[in-house]
């Protein structure tokens, strides 16, 4: 157990923690904008509001049916 | 992508979003009433009647917790609820703890206001509540939790749309907050006093790290959850860009967390723990500006709404505002910036640049857009809404520039020094020079408070409007299938 240690010393802890959500977070942008593929169907999502739209629901002349 | 026909209210539960909106625009009333009343408090001191009751120190908990959880929680209740059962087309999961959500939210409103004015208080800012309602509001959230995350994984759309991401951050994270920031112990099971589990340094740090993360999730994620699903309905068109909303999502949710301690420069904390909180405060700045830009830019190719439509132009101005006290935040949390800022008005006019500006008008339009089709209609008065729009705008305005000038000049008196060392101005001196500004901020808290009066009859007269609308329509179908 001797090398929990390690993590109790804040110069350990503190680059260890700035690589592992550097990585992170440089992982989350390569896999939002690294593919275009994968960057279309993400795009895709943006419609997803309008998909139960009611009758005249963009004008605001709505069909009282 | 899932594509279903909206058909009808049967389909969803809108009677739980209808009460809520509702009960937010009741709570808005009485909640910037008593802001208003307090800041007068403070420009023409006689109207505290030399009575306890009617005390500064008391009503002021009563304007945070009933504009900050009645009016902004029960918007947040409304939209999350609408805006959840709408991108994931399917209905709550159970109408009976949607029910108990409002009428529990509601108790816990009113059981907080009384308990103050009576002079019940944990002293934890926005966290007044003493121990018998924090754990009413324990079993609400955890009600709520359960109702909303139950409702996305039965959804009939695969993938789970980003406003629900940023409700369910502000869900998750809230219960966090709420849990560990009011651990204490009741003196007496039949007494509403009660002593935080924390001491010295550590509950100041836990208390600000609740504090600004209530402003970080409650006041922040959630009504950015509320622009990227309202902004785009209203415009007409999807949001700017789907993948900058991942980025800023998870930059936001990660960044947050580490930033409280820049409430508390300065003071015995250790110095990193408030450096730490000052540069997390800097780097907040890109994500919160990459959604301002998202919201925004959504309108790019229909700028005219901001001349023909007034419920957007609430919506572009509330962004505009979002970008202005996320730049004035990470400036303030600089240690040098904050030595002269700290414990002055300037603080007080930032949280309302962002408390006014982005969050109740973000909340305005988002009700303009939502209210008049919950009851199958439109909008009174459009004059009303356009009325409404100016009145905030110049209030909030007002009410700013009154803070900033009060603020600075608060904070250039309490550093200034004679040539003899000795402090140059007495406390009381500072307090006169503030008067004009505290006018000055009353009457541009009388502005925003008119507005939001207006929008309150109007969306009275809406709802009117709807009801009568649906009576005759009934009429006429019932004739039709008499002559039938």
């Amino acid at each position: 157990m001797e090398w929990l240690m390690w993590f109790s010393k804040p110069e350990n802890t503190k680059p260890l923690a700035l690589i592992i959500f550097f990585v992170t977070f440089i992982g989350i942008v390569i896999y939002v904008y690294g593919s275009k593929k994968r960057s279309a169907k993400l795009e895709s999502y943006r419609d997803i509001p309008f998909l139960d739209d009611q009758p005249g629901d963009q004008d605001g002349t709505k069909d009282k049916q | 992508m899932a594509v279903t026909t909206y058909s009808g209210a049967e389909q969803y539960n809108f009677d739980i979003v209808k009460k809520f909106a509702i009960m937010s625009l009741v709570w808005a009333v009485i909640g910037m009433f008593v802001g208003v009343y307090i800041a007068s408090e403070l420009a023409w001191p006689f109207l505290n009647f030399d009575s306890p009751y009617f005390s500064f120190g008391r009503f002021r908990p009563v304007h945070t917790t009933t504009v900050i959880f009645g009016f902004g929680g029960s918007a947040l209740f409304a939209t999350s609820y609408y805006v959840v059962q709408r991108t994931c087309q399917t209905r709550l999961i159970s109408d009976g703890m949607a029910s108990f959500t409002f009428w529990g939210w509601m108790a816990i409103i009113v059981l907080a206001d009384i308990s103050y004015v009576l002079g019940h208080t944990q002293s934890r800012e926005y966290a007044e509540m003493e121990w018998p309602i924090d754990i009413l509001i324990e079993v609400v959230w955890v009600t709520y939790l359960i109702l909303f995350v139950g409702t996305i994984m039965r959804r009939k759309q695969p993938h789970i749309y980003v406003a629900n991401w940023f409700y369910l951050a502000f869900i998750l994270a809230t219960a966090l907050l709420h849990t560990f920031n009011n651990l204490a112990m009741p003196i007496d099971l039949f007494s509403m006093k009660s002593y935080s589990l924390f001491s010295g340094t550590q509950d100041a740090m836990v208390q600000w790290w609740y504090g600004h993360n209530a402003v970080g999730f409650f006041l922040t994620a959630a009504f950015l959850g509320m622009m990227y699903y309202f902004v785009p309905k209203q415009a007409g068109r999807p949001i700017y860009s789907y993948r900058l909303s991942i980025v800023h999502f998870w930059a936001l949710s990660f960044m947050y967390m580490w930033v409280g301690a820049h409430h508390l420069h300065w003071t015995a904390l250790p110095d990193w723990t408030s450096s730490l909180a000052a540069a997390f405060s800097i780097l907040l700045l890109m994500p919160s500006w990459g959604g301002m830009i998202n919201g925004i830019m959504t309108l790019s190719g229909a700028w005219d709404k901001l001349r023909t439509d007034p419920v957007m132009r609430f919506m572009i101005v509330a962004l505009s505002f979002y970008g202005m006290s996320t730049f004035e935040g990470p400036m303030m949390s600089l240690k040098e910036v904050n030595a002269l800022s700290h414990y002055t008005d300037w603080t007080v006019g930032h949280v309302h640049s962002g408390a006014l500006g982005w969050v109740a008008m973000i909340t305005f339009g988002s009700l303009y857009h939502m209210m008049p089709k919950l009851w199958d209609t439109k909008i009174y008065s459009n004059k009303l809404v356009e009325a409404h729009f100016w009145l905030a705008t110049i209030g909030i305005v007002l009410y700013i520039v009154a803070m900033w000038i009060s603020g600075i000049t608060q904070g250039l008196m309490w550093r200034s020094f004679d040539e003899f060392g000795n402090l140059q101005y007495s406390f009381v001196e500072s307090v006169v020079a503030m008067m004009p500004f505290y006018a000055m901020r009353a009457i541009g808290g009388m502005f925003f408070l008119t507005g939001t009066v207006l929008m309150t009859v109007n969306m009275f007269m809406t709802i009117r409007q709807g009801k009568r609308e649906s009576a005759a329509l009934d009429a006429r179908l019932a004739a039709k299938m008499a002559h039938a």
